[in-house]
């Protein structure tokens, strides 16, 4: 029982440092509120299918931009936008944010603006990952002492 | 020397006697042969002569003997012997002719004498034939003139037509001299002289009823003939020469409509009239029987056709004694209505004239009560608020009880909460039952539903007024009240035989039952309870009030709602119970959120919030596709994704109530897809309401969708409640368009 009071206690802090600093937001909770008995794992499935979105928009931007006669800014915009919609609705607060700015510097086609905002997705989205790999693991060992998972407003 | 030895000289040949000889043969051959010739001819001319071979025989026979004495001719002189063996041949030929002639003639000569005989039959069996036909178109005759008498009786319906006709006809067919019928006078005692064919204008003759002779025609259905001396056939004075036969027939006279003409039951009190015929005085004509059975026959149709009149007399007057008694019913009946009509408009003006100074007196004496006043006018007003509340409710009553009598009252439906109506009536009672030290005690049982659809006010009135009239009759104890749904065993054991009770779903029956300790009743008095006006004067509590009609109108509210009510009562002394059963309705399930005490919505969260409510959802984006999914899922949606405007097209059918568009431009059109829709539909109700999801917080974007023709739109992110209360709103006004 302490086992699971403790990786409750734990979880809870880490959820809430997570949204504190701003690598979550609210979308994120109402997802983890539709989780319940006849879809278990809906958020770690949501989560997965935004990772692996966002590598392969991450990989088209980066082609897209790498071309050195003519940056198709068009495709990229329309990546990033993709890649907006993803994150906010998984409520993946600073990568959004980094998709707001890089889609204006695909307005202003902007090929170095494109690139730092690039990186800086990239970046944001590996740190996001990590972190929500890290939430979910603490989930399973929560669920397999025997406890259940809490809820956080 | 000539020497014969011939006994006689030899004859010389040309003696005078052989001269005579020569030619009588010459003759006899002629006629001999002309015979057969002349028998020939006529035999071809008749054609009929059945012995033939008879005749070629007999012609034969004669021809050959002709040429026999033709060739005797030759014979008288010396002849050669060529001529005396024609003459032998001959001869011998004529012998057997002339034998087997004879023996023809004896076969043949019986049988033509039979013939005779046979003619003679034939003649006589022809005049026999000829008689009975004359016996046949006699009576053919006889059935022609009845059939046309009968006509000409039965083409009128006119009594006196029908008897007059009837002489005329008789007398033409007849050829009677005279002809006249007796009618039985009104006392039945004699007969009067009705109808004559010759005379025009007969006297009052009249003649005793019981004369032997017309008892003796009265007695028997046949035409009798009778003496032309009997009083009845002295119908013309007397002549010179011989009267003619009478005849006399009896008539019948029915007053019956059913009657069988081949019985007439032989009743001494049956009336008869009487017809005599007279032959023509001076022709020595008798009376065939043929004739008297047309008279006979006659008499019958006459009897037929009377009575036939009769009974047309009799259906007229009937049918005019009907006109008559329905003119006098309508008339009745408008006057009721009429007067009911008088008797609403007088209560309509009435109650509009009695409350108003109804409510004028009850309410400033309110008013005044509630002024300083000393302890003599406070009583002074109490008595007058109460004595004009009396009469409030009297006038109420009356008129509630006119209007109920009319059957024009109706009620009231509607749902009800049944809980809150017993509940007040309690608080009614309980002041004036605590007053009394009364215990009232409220049962109501767990199986009887919340809510019920009927009339709350009249209702609430009858359990009101059962209650009160516990109360008032009661001096002390305690009451109680139960409420029950009724089960079709209970409802059957009521004592009222009328009562059918009918279970279905939607319904259920209501039993309240009203149990008091107070004087009771007794049984005998039970029945006039319901009456109106009617007061139970033995219980002594004379200044309770009320006029009686409380009762009355309570049962005919629980008449209305398809009900029952009645009391029960051991005895004076022992209490009473009022049983009341009536019939509420079950209200819908759905409507619960219709209902005044409920939350405006229902607060069930989870699956159950939108069963199966087929969506469909149209994302390019995987990771929203997927949230929006998840969300519509845990609200119990049936969710079918689609990822791009092409899928959707094709997937989108009439079953889907709500389709969920993910607006990003530039990625798909969704404008264009909601044209399509629209065109793909055309029916609004089979089209599914389309809303688009966006995170575009412009106004141009919602005004977009909305000119392309979108039932909603909603701003991204979507929360659960949000989701929710989106799509209530949106199924039950059909449009949702987020505040921007």
């Amino acid at each position: 029982m302490d086992v699971v009071n403790q990786l409750q206690r734990q979880f809870i802090d880490y959820s809430a440092s997570l949204h504190r600093e701003g690598f979550l937001d609210d979308q994120f909770t109402q997802l983890q509120k539709l989780q319940d008995d006849n879809s278990p794992d809906f958020v770690v499935e949501v989560a997965s299918l935004f990772f692996e979105d966002c590598e392969k928009l991450i990989n088209n931007m980066a082609r897209a931009l790498e071309q050195q006669q003519g940056v198709d800014f068009k495709q990229v915009d329309a990546s990033v936008h993709q890649l907006k919609g993803s994150s906010s609705s998984i409520g993946a607060m600073r990568v959004k944010d980094v998709c707001i700015a890089f889609r204006s510097f695909c307005e202003a086609q902007n090929r170095e603006g494109c690139l730092r905002c690039l990186q800086q997705v990239t970046h944001e989205y590996s740190l996001l990952k990590n972190k929500l790999q890290t939430l979910f693991r603490l989930q399973q060992q929560i669920l397999a002492a025997g406890g259940s998972i809490p809820v956080v407003e | 020397m000539e020497s014969c030895n011939c006994i006689e000289p030899q004859w010389p040949p040309d003696d005078l006697l052989m001269k005579y000889q020569y030619i009588s043969d010459f003759f006899i051959a002629l006629a001999y042969f002309s015979i057969p010739l002349e028998l020939i001819y006529f035999v071809k001319k008749s054609a009929v002569f059945p012995y033939r071979w008879v005749l070629v025989q007999f012609g034969a026979f004669i021809v050959l003997c002709g040429a026999t004495h033709l060739i005797n001719l030759w014979t008288f002189t010396v002849h050669s012997r060529t001529v005396a063996s024609v003459m032998t041949t001959a001869k011998v030929l004529t012998a057997a002719v002339s034998c087997i002639t004879a023996l023809m003639l004896v076969h043949i000569i019986p049988d033509l004498l039979s013939v005779k005989t046979r003619e003679l039959f034939l003649k006589n069996k022809a005049a026999e034939l000829d008689r009975e036909m004359g016996l046949i178109r006699t009576q053919e005759e006889t059935g022609r003139h009845v059939r046309m008498l009968t006509h000409e009786i039965r083409s009128t319906l006119d009594r006196h037509t029908i008897l007059k006709t009837t002489l005329v006809e008789l007398g033409r067919t007849l050829a009677l001299e005279e002809c006249a019928l007796w009618m039985p006078t009104r006392t039945g005692l004699e007969l009067q002289l009705s109808y004559t064919l010759r005379q025009q204008n007969p006297v009052g003759y009249t003649v005793p009823i019981h004369h032997p002779v017309i008892n003796q025609v009265f007695s028997s259905n046949r035409a009798v003939k009778i003496s032309p001396n009997c009083p009845v056939a002295r119908l013309r004075p007397a002549g010179k020469y011989m009267p003619g036969e009478v005849v006399a027939v009896r008539v019948p006279l029915l007053h019956l409509s059913n009657f069988h003409i081949n019985d007439w039951p032989e009743l001494s009190t049956k009336r008869y009239a009487l017809m005599v015929l007279m032959l023509p005085s001076d022709s020595a004509r008798q009376w065939h029987v043929h004739e008297l059975e047309l008279v006979e026959v006659v008499a019958d149709q006459v009897a037929v056709a009377l009575s036939h009149a009769a009974i047309l007399e009799e259906s007229m007057r009937a049918r005019d004694l009907l006109m008559d008694q329905n003119v006098a019913l309508d008339l009745a009946r408008r006057e009721a209505e009429t007067a009911i009509r008088a008797r609403n408009d007088f209560l309509a003006v009435m109650n509009h004239e009695m409350r108003t100074p109804m409510h004028a007196i009850i309410a400033l004496s309110s008013l005044l009560q509630e002024t300083e006043l000393t302890p003599e006018q406070r009583l002074m007003v109490e008595t007058v608020l109460k004595s004009s509340n009396l009469l409030a409710t009297l006038i109420n009553d009356v008129l509630d009880l006119s209007r109920l009598e009319d059957g024009s009252l109706q009620l009231d439906l509607g749902t009800f909460n049944l809980y809150a109506v017993f509940r007040e009536v309690l608080n009614l009672i309980k002041p004036i039952a605590s007053v009394k030290k009364l215990h009232v005690s409220l049962n109501l049982a767990p199986d009887l539903p919340e809510y019920a659809v009927g009339d709350e006010k009249r209702l609430m009135q009858t359990i009101l007024n059962i209650v009160g009239n516990a109360v008032k009759f009661s001096k002390e104890g305690s009451i109680s009240i139960t409420a029950f749904v009724a089960k079709l065993d209970t409802l059957r054991d009521s004592k009222a035989p009328e009562f059918l009770p009918v279970l279905s779903d939607n319904h259920f029956y209501l039993r309240v039952q009203v149990k008091d300790s107070g004087s009771g009743i007794n049984p005998l008095d039970i029945p006039k309870l319901f009456t109106k006006f009617a007061q139970n004067q033995s219980t002594g509590t004379r200044n309770s009030g009320g006029s009686g009609l409380g009762l009355a109108i309570c049962k005919r509210f629980v008449n209305l709602m398809e009900g029952h009510i009645w009391i029960e009562s051991e005895g004076l002394g022992k209490g009473c119970t009022a049983i009341l059963i009536v019939k509420l309705g079950m209200p819908e399930r759905v409507n619960e959120s219709k209902l005044p005490y409920m939350p405006k919505m229902p607060t069930n969260h989870g699956q159950t919030a939108f069963p199966g409510l087929k969506v469909l959802v149209m994302d390019e984006n995987g990771v929203s596709r997927m949230v929006t999914k998840g969300l519509l899922l845990h609200l119990g949606c049936d969710v079918t994704m689609v990822g791009s405007s092409d899928e959707c097209l094709r997937l989108v059918s009439h079953e889907h109530k709500v389709v969920f568009m993910d607006i990003c431009v530039p990625c798909i059109d969704s404008y264009g897809i909601t044209i399509r829709i629209h065109e793909k539909f055309t029916k609004r109700h089979e089209r599914p309401l389309l809303v688009a999801l966006t995170g575009n917080t412009d106004k141009v974007t919602k005004e977009n969708c909305m000119r392309a023709g979108m039932d909603g739109l909603i701003l991204k992110p979507v929360s659960l409640d949000k989701m929710r209360s989106v799509l209530t709103d949106l199924l039950e006004h059909r449009v949702f368009f987020e505040a921007i």
